[in-house]
């Protein structure tokens, strides 16, 4: 009741106040360069890497709701596919991208249509992810092209800054990751508003409903599992330029499917701002804890209360944490 | 265990971590960057930046490698080298550590040390690279690190061919002198970075090293295999006089277990340079069954007196843990920063980083030459001696300069061992 | 020669599967009645695991021994955390309760990890290297004390659900929710004695696990991963399903790893998981709704 008197209420200058926002906070991140020092510029990669990964991961689950666990295989595809093609041939990363993010939307395909196909929903679906994430890091643990599971190393060179081939200093990769976050807003933004977006989420309210309203029901689960995929690869192939090796062990673990999902959860699924939001607020609050731990010389202390916090949060604002700032700024939706 | 950091970041930088900290939980966090770290006073103790994973899957020996720099303070004290430690952990996940490396540059840590796991390390080197300030590496062996061209990466660790290298040369060793010769082997090995990259250089060297002995099967688990007893049978079944082993610590245990429970007896279980059989938990574990079980790895020297001095204190410090290879590397990394520090007469990195391609310290607690540098970054003075199991503790039994006691080989049937 | 290794792994894996099955039944029953699933089922069995090797260490009790006091411990753990929190997640979407629970078993594995350290750390008992043979068959003493025990404890748990009052009534809200209201169940309790009940499960198998490995803090995802494949291969709710689901894994684990590669035997079980939810997502005996 309150809510929708406060956004009705707001609602002759949301436009404004929310591009005020959108805008301020562009140009806050373009210009962090000049004044983060090299530490502070490294955790807003990771916020900006981590939001890119959930607002991917966001487009499956968020918009029509296909809960996966496994969106580590994405990553680990696209990253071996461009840094196996680099390291093997020497081709540039920008076409690997595109070979990573062809070979994970297959991948995503494959697991879609067996899925969808197949029935399987809501856990089961989350578990048939995690499944073929798991397989596939058995898999590249024996494969030796790609190094098995003594890893693959890309080679790095120093003092070349070449933004075709990805090798340059942090802030050359700041400044990728925070393009690919913007590209992944609009896109997000640009596809909510257009039919297929309202299909999506029909969908993820009732699907039984929306099969009834003529929705091929099949084909836009399909899109969306696919678009996922791919975004999620370009960001693998991020990871791969940016760390410069990789490990089946470390990069399709199901720890990162997890990790790449918190942050959309805790910020409000189905929402834009909501993966930004959340996974600033997480690798915040890991920081924080890891200070005001770090004193008391508790090993795993910290990631005590990074699992309280994510209990509270998600108690306490089940649907995230931007749909409620949102009303409390008076942004309406 | 490090109640020091504080104090060192709240001292040495004008903005401290906690500042950060706090600026970032009110939402300023972006003004609290990019101040200039304040100029270095000439009399300050070096400041190491310890990156190790004291939490996550690798934490056991993440806090081995701990109390091996802990220990280094004190000790390092008495020989006129002022050092404090910078402690981060590094959770097991290659991320974090390259988070934490920066936060610990940006602390004013003169030189980075760490980070056990090639994953992290290799993350670590690049930022360390970039940043221009120097990196020793305790342990890891993954060989790619040191090809990477880098400049200020040192590795006073073997990589793992030369593990495998040093490992196999002392089975001829070993049949030598003991009078006793194996013909087959079998080679169970771990499947992470480092049993496949032993594996590989294992089957490398074996053609050029004119062994007396084959390989006659290589079994390969998972690191997270829940059980080995398939894995054995496997082995058993092969029939070979040796049984090579690459391992990490939980699945040597259940290896061993499970080959006392299958009743498989080889001449030997031998290990060409991996963790696992020296640790006090396999003693623990195992009792009699631990004994006579040889792992081939750079050990410490019962020759050299610093190694006394740091198994002493260590003995003192932690009764319950076992003083094993971990704690002599991460010693010695932490020797080797505080080395060239002095000799370089200042925390600048440019000159800390060529002091340590200088290096020279002949008094050290691991068998091998003098730890030197080569143009790679990489200490080629390292040697492997092969560690026996003997009355519950492990031995050096090679080589026979550093001996504490002669190798047992072929070791006696589980069944024929007393109480 | 092979013909004795068949035999050995084939035995081995049917044993291991069965200890497998009985830490599956706990989460198969939960969810069977309350359609939760507990992510945080690996770290309560690490938990039960740690309080055995608590007790061995502490008051020599062995494992065994230990048995009923772990089980009732961590009937009172799952009783307190179904009214506390569980209870409140049951009408929450699938990720929230994912999230929820991932925090839970966040504070239990880390909670581990700062009271017994991250060492790997197990219990010596006199017959822990003990093995009966039979001509080439080598059958492992604690494997099968533990697999019959298992077997024991899994029947237990169909008789309390088939014969007590208060099984019944579990089953009657599984079957019929509102039904079950109606006449007067007091849902609320009996849910959080289910939940009790499946920790209690957990308990049995972590004590029977800890004589076959040591335990240390971080074995509670694969666990739960472990737990999740037995459950959707054997049937999700269904507690036969639990079992015979952890014996088709324990061999085709051990069949896999023979025939293949050993490092490559996880690589089976995932492989059939997706097989199984493709082919028959309800499971080898559960029930197609």
């Amino acid at each position: 009741m309150t809510t929708t008197a406060a956004a009705t209420a707001a609602a002759p200058v949301r436009l404004p106040r929310g591009t005020l926002l959108l805008a301020g906070l562009a140009a806050l991140l373009l210009m962090a360069p000049l004044f983060a020092g090299d530490y502070l510029l490294s955790v807003l990669i990771l916020i900006c890497y981590q939001a890119y990964l959930g607002m991917a991961w966001n487009a499956m689950m968020g918009f029509a709701g296909q809960f996966s666990l496994g969106h580590a295989l994405y990553i680990g595809l696209g990253g071996y596919a461009a840094g196996a093609l680099f390291v093997h041939f020497g081709i540039p990363p920008w076409i690997g991208m595109l070979v990573g993010a062809a070979v994970a939307t297959a991948a995503g395909a494959v697991v879609g249509a067996l899925g969808f196909r197949f029935g399987v929903k809501g856990v089961y679906f989350a578990l048939l992810t995690i499944a073929f994430a798991e397989f596939t890091r058995i898999l590249f643990d024996h494969w030796d092209w790609v190094g098995a599971s003594s890893g693959l190393f890309l080679p790095v060179a120093h003092d070349q800054v070449s933004l075709w081939l990805l090798r340059g200093p942090p802030v050359m990769f700041y400044y990728v990751i925070l393009g690919l976050l913007i590209a992944a807003f609009v896109l997000s933004w640009a596809l909510l508003r257009r039919r297929i977006g309202y299909y999506w989420q029909a969908i993820r309210e009732d699907q039984d409903a929306a099969e009834t309203l003529g929705i091929d029901v099949f084909k836009y689960k399909m899109a969306a599992v696919m678009l996922s995929a791919a975004m999620t690869a370009v960001g693998g192939v991020f990871y791969a330029f940016y760390y410069n090796n990789l490990y089946p062990e470390t990069i399709f673990s199901m720890h990162r499917s997890i990790e790449l999902m918190l942050g959309t959860i805790v910020g409000g699924i189905g929402t834009l701002f909501g993966p930004i939001l959340g996974a600033a607020l997480l690798v915040v609050l890991g920081e924080v804890l890891t200070l005001l731990t770090e004193d008391l010389g508790l090993d795993g202390v910290k990631q005590i209360f990074y699992g309280l916090c994510l209990l509270i949060i998600v108690l306490w604002r089940p649907a995230g944490i931007w749909p409620w700032l949102r009303t409390r700024l008076g942004l309406g939706t | 265990m490090s109640k020091t950091k504080g104090t060192i970041a709240s001292a040495s930088t004008p903005i401290s971590r906690r500042a950060f900290g706090t600026g970032a939980a009110a939402g300023a966090m972006l003004l609290a960057s990019g101040m200039p770290i304040r100029s270095l006073r000439a009399a300050e103790p070096l400041r190491v930046g310890v990156l190790l994973p004291r939490s996550g899957h690798l934490a056991l020996i993440g806090q081995a490698c701990q109390r091996g720099a802990e220990l280094s303070v004190p000790i390092l004290a008495d020989l006129g080298h002022q050092v404090q430690l910078m402690n981060a952990d590094t959770e097991s996940n290659p991320d974090v550590g390259r988070t934490q490396a920066e936060k610990l540059i940006r602390e004013g840590a003169h030189v980075l040390m760490g980070c056990f796991d090639s994953a992290t390390t290799a993350a670590v080197a690049q930022v360390a690279e970039q940043k221009g300030v120097p990196f020793v590496i305790n342990i890891g062996a993954d060989p790619a690190i040191t090809e990477q061209g880098y400049k200020f990466v040192f590795r006073n660790f073997p990589t793992s061919v030369m593990l495998g290298m040093g490992g196999l040369k002392l089975f001829n060793d070993i049949f030598q002198a003991t009078g006793t010769t194996a013909k087959t082997a079998v080679l169970m090995h771990v499947n992470d970075s480092f049993g496949n990259s032993m594996r590989g250089g294992i089957e490398k060297l074996m053609p050029k090293l004119n062994l007396p002995f084959q390989i006659v099967e290589t079994i390969a688990y998972d690191p997270k295999a829940r059980d080995l007893a398939l894995e054995v049978s496997k082995a058993k079944a092969a029939n070979a006089d040796i049984h090579m082993v690459v391992t990490r610590l939980n699945d040597a245990i259940l290896m061993v277990r499970e080959m006392v429970k299958q009743q498989y007896a080889p001449m030997g279980i031998i290990s060409p340079g991996s963790p696992g059989m020296y640790e006090k938990q396999f003693f623990k574990t195992l009792g009699k069954y631990a004994n006579y079980c040889t792992t081939n790895v750079p050990w410490f020297d019962p020759n050299q007196k610093l190694a006394k001095v740091l198994e002493e204190r260590f003995e003192k410090a932690y009764p319950e843990e076992s003083f094993e290879l971990n704690i002599g590397f991460t010693f010695e990394a932490v020797l080797i920063a505080a080395d060239a520090y002095k000799r370089a007469g200042s925390g600048n990195p440019q000159a800390l980083a060529e002091a340590l391609r200088a290096t020279s310290i002949a008094d050290r607690v691991m068998i091998g030459g003098p730890i030197k540098f080569n143009e790679k970054g990489q200490n080629e003075n390292l040697r492997s001696a092969a560690v026996q199991n003997l009355d519950g503790k492990p031995t050096v039994v090679l080589p026979t300069e550093s001996a504490q006691a002669k190798p047992v080989f072929p070791m006696p049937d589980w069944k024929a061992r007393g109480a | 020669m092979p013909l004795e290794l068949y035999l050995n792994v084939i035995t081995g894996g049917l044993l291991t599967g069965l200890v497998y099955g009985l830490m599956a039944l706990g989460l198969s029953a939960i969810f069977g009645v309350m359609r939760i699933v507990n992510f945080a089922h690996g770290d309560m069995m690490v938990a039960a695991m740690y309080a055995a090797l608590v007790l061995f260490n502490v008051q020599g009790i062995t494992p065994l021994a230990a048995l009923p006091i772990v089980a009732g411990g961590l009937f009172l753990v799952g009783y307190v955390l179904q009214r506390l929190l569980v209870n409140r997640l049951i009408q929450a979407t699938e990720h929230i309760q994912f999230l929820a629970l991932l925090g839970v078993a966040m504070v239990i594995t880390n909670g581990m990890l700062m009271a017994f350290g991250p060492d790997a750390q197990g219990v010596l008992l006199d017959y822990s290297f003990d093995s009966y043979s039979f001509g080439p068959l080598i059958l492992d003493k604690v494997r099968v004390i533990a697999a019959v025990v298992a077997g024991m404890a899994a029947l237990l748990l169909w008789a309390f659900f088939a014969y007590t009052r208060i099984g019944k009534a579990i089953r009657a809200c599984a079957d019929n929710l509102t039904g079950a209201r109606v006449v007067g169940l007091d849902v609320d309790r009996l849910y959080a004695v289910t939940f009790g009940v499946g920790a209690a499960c957990v308990g049995v198998a972590g004590c029977l696990l800890l004589m076959l490995v040591d335990v240390h803090p971080h074995l509670s995802t694969d666990y739960t991963l472990l737990g999740f494949i037995i459950v959707i291969v054997g049937g999700l709710g269904s507690l036969g399903g639990a079992l015979l689901g952890g014996v088709v894994i324990g061999l085709a684990e051990a069949l896999g790893g023979v025939l293949v590669e050993p490092s490559l035997k996880s690589m089976f079980s995932f492989g059939l998981l997706i097989l199984i939810l493709l082919i028959r997502p309800e499971g080898l005996m559960g029930k197609r709704t």
